[in-house]
């Protein structure tokens, strides 16, 4: 099966049915499935190609999910990029890709000029909104509303593609500082939604609100299952106003809302009680385990609600979930692995062990199919499994499993932090931080936070005579860097803790750089 | 408009959001937009505007009309000040 026959199963067995509702405006399956055909014949005139990359820079639009499944439909590879992306990286991400098209919206139209030149094989670049005019450098411009108009034939095109093709690329941040794009294929991620719509018992009158960015897979995910099971997705752009998204919540019945740790600490300090949320079934919760207080806050508050737990990566989307039944339970335990899926954990010499403390092991049909070209970060993270061919995903995570199988996250085996449940390298952040001529040392480390995971915290000495404030450092990062790789707090020392080579002692800086 | 109330709120959202680099914010720009505000940014925003203005803003006013541009919150701070006033007179 192909991702794109999520939508368009969806738009031949129920035409009619909601299928989106975002930013003011209802679509039906069919409606979204005939916007999809058109831009992917739009696509495919403009030179995009089977197999090509096509970035797709947007808030959470209805532009956004039609975009991805015109990419799909024209037998290419989308990629979501956060649109809070700068210059540089976006420019990065098209170059490491030899993306053919970039798609985003008016908003960005200085971004579009800036990187015209320094991105050769972007040719066609597609823009949303009012303003459409870019100066594009002998790029292909088109605008999205020509692209969907009533004048483009909005039958489905001819799409060689198969299972086995790339259907995605999600750049997630390395341990080098460098963004990897991690390879999905049609396979992957169908079987990564059929796990987790069968265990969240997902039926084609849930009615799903999100509220988290489509660039991070767990929101993206939210799109890819609902049109999977024909149901209804309510689209926000963020969680910013948290009443006006309850109320969303309340008048569209919404049956189904995915959170982060953020997000349900601002739950808590709202009064539940005058919203009638007697629709919702059930509430996930991924990328930083919830704190346990939250939990039983929230098990209090909202008891007749489903509460999920759940661990993932990008590389495999999502690994384990906790039954509600056993929240009350075991609150502290991610879960363990989802349908159709095995997980377990190894030593430092890669032996399975029957519990205890290793490193998470995947097995299944939603492991990547690796970093794009590059050959031995894959080879460290993607090992031979049991049958010839197989690969197994070692995931840099460990765990404690308990004797039942239930986990438990520890760390990381890397430097990388996860804040938010995104990964943040510490190195691009340092690199960032450097081109301030006034650092002399920079490190940057995670330290525990109750909400995001970890926080990012940045730890500096200056040159001597220069003067920096902390706010001068923030702007410079927020300048350079997506939002949530930008530090929560930074610390100027006046020496940094050494290793006996000389190298910043990472170690000891994280035990004396807490809190 | 009290370009006083105008003013503290422009130079608390450039100052906390903005890094102090907000000289091209304008007074009706969207800060859901314009990337500027996230919901924890909307909870420090609400703490200032309580704690400057002595207003008190409940969960129903967390909504864009009121607090998704500097003109915005300063029209909700004027209208919640007008009601104190109301009730204390």
């Amino acid at each position: 099966m192909q991702v794109e026959q999520f939508l368009e199963e969806s738009a031949r067995r129920s035409p009619d049915k909601t299928a989106l509702v975002c930013g003011g405006r209802r679509m039906t399956y069919a409606e979204i499935d005939t916007e999809a055909n058109r831009m992917a014949r739009g696509l495919i005139r403009a030179g995009v190609r089977r197999g090509d990359r096509v970035a797709i820079c947007l808030e959470n639009s209805t532009e956004a999910v039609v975009s991805i499944f015109a990419t799909l439909k024209a037998g290419a590879v989308f990629m979501v990029v956060n649109p809070t992306t700068k210059a540089d990286k976006l420019a990065f991400i098209a170059n490491n890709s030899r993306a053919t098209a970039l798609v985003t919206d008016s908003r960005h139209r200085t971004v579009v000029n800036e990187i015209a030149d320094c991105t050769p094989h972007t040719s066609v670049v597609v823009i949303a909104g009012r303003e459409t005019e870019v100066n594009a450098n002998g790029k292909h411009s088109l605008a999205f509303g020509d692209l969907i108009g009533p004048g483009e034939d909005g039958s489905k095109p001819a799409n060689p593609s198969i299972d086995i093709d790339l259907a995605a690329l999600i750049y997630t941040s390395g341990s080098t500082g460098t963004p990897k794009g991690v390879m999905l294929t049609h396979l992957n991620v169908v079987s990564a939604a059929t796990s987790i719509t069968t265990y969240l018992d997902s039926r084609a009158d849930d009615v799903v609100l999100n509220v988290l960015p489509l660039s991070f897979d767990y929101g993206l995910y939210q799109v890819l299952m609902t049109f999977k099971v024909g149901a209804t997705l309510i689209l926000e752009r963020s969680f910013t106003y948290p009443h006006a998204v309850l109320e969303t919540l309340v008048a569209e019945r919404a049956t189904g809302f995915p959170i982060v740790p953020t997000i349900s600490a601002l739950l808590l300090q709202i009064d539940l009680g005058k919203y009638d949320l007697t629709s919702l079934r059930y509430i996930t919760n991924t990328a930083a385990a919830l704190p346990t207080t939250h939990i039983v806050e929230l098990r209090a508050r909202l008891p007749r609600v489903s509460l999920f737990s759940m661990y993932g990566l990008t590389e495999c989307k999502r690994v384990s979930y906790l039954p509600p039944d056993q929240i009350d339970i075991r609150p502290a335990s991610v879960g363990r692995g989802m349908p159709n899926e095995e997980v377990y954990i190894v030593d430092d010499q890669g032996n399975r062990l029957p519990s205890g403390v290793g490193e998470l092991v995947i097995r299944g049909a939603n492991v990547m199919k690796g970093y794009w070209e590059l050959p031995e970060e894959t080879a460290r993270r993607l090992r031979p499994g049991p049958l010839p061919g197989e690969k197994v995903l070692y995931s840099g995570d460990v765990f404690r499993m308990d004797e039942e199988g239930y986990l438990y996250f520890v760390g990381r085996k890397d430097d990388i932090i996860k804040s938010r449940g995104e990964k943040v390298s510490p190195r691009e952040v340092e690199n960032v931080l450097y081109e301030l001529s006034a650092v002399a040392e920079a490190a940057v480390v995670g330290v525990a936070d109750d909400v995001l995971g970890q926080a990012v915290k940045a730890v500096i000495t200056l040159r001597d005579g220069a003067s920096l404030s902390e706010q001068d450092v923030l702007r410079h990062c927020s300048q350079r860097l997506e939002n949530f790789m930008v530090p929560k707090v930074v610390e100027f020392r006046t020496t940094m803790p050494k290793t006996s080579t000389g190298k910043i002692d990472k170690k000891t800086l994280h035990m004396t750089a807490a809190g | 408009m009290d370009f006083s109330v105008n003013d503290d709120v422009r130079a608390f959202v450039i100052q906390n959001f903005m890094f102090g680099q907000g000289a091209q914010l304008t007074d009706d720009e969207s800060f859901l937009e314009a990337g500027i505000i996230d919901s924890t940014g909307v909870l420090e925003l609400v703490g200032f505007l309580e704690t400057k203005f002595g207003i008190v803003v409940a969960d129903d006013d967390l909504v864009p009309a009121n607090l998704d541009s500097v003109v915005r919150v300063a029209r909700f701070v004027e209208r919640k000040m007008k009601e104190r006033s109301r009730i204390a007179g």
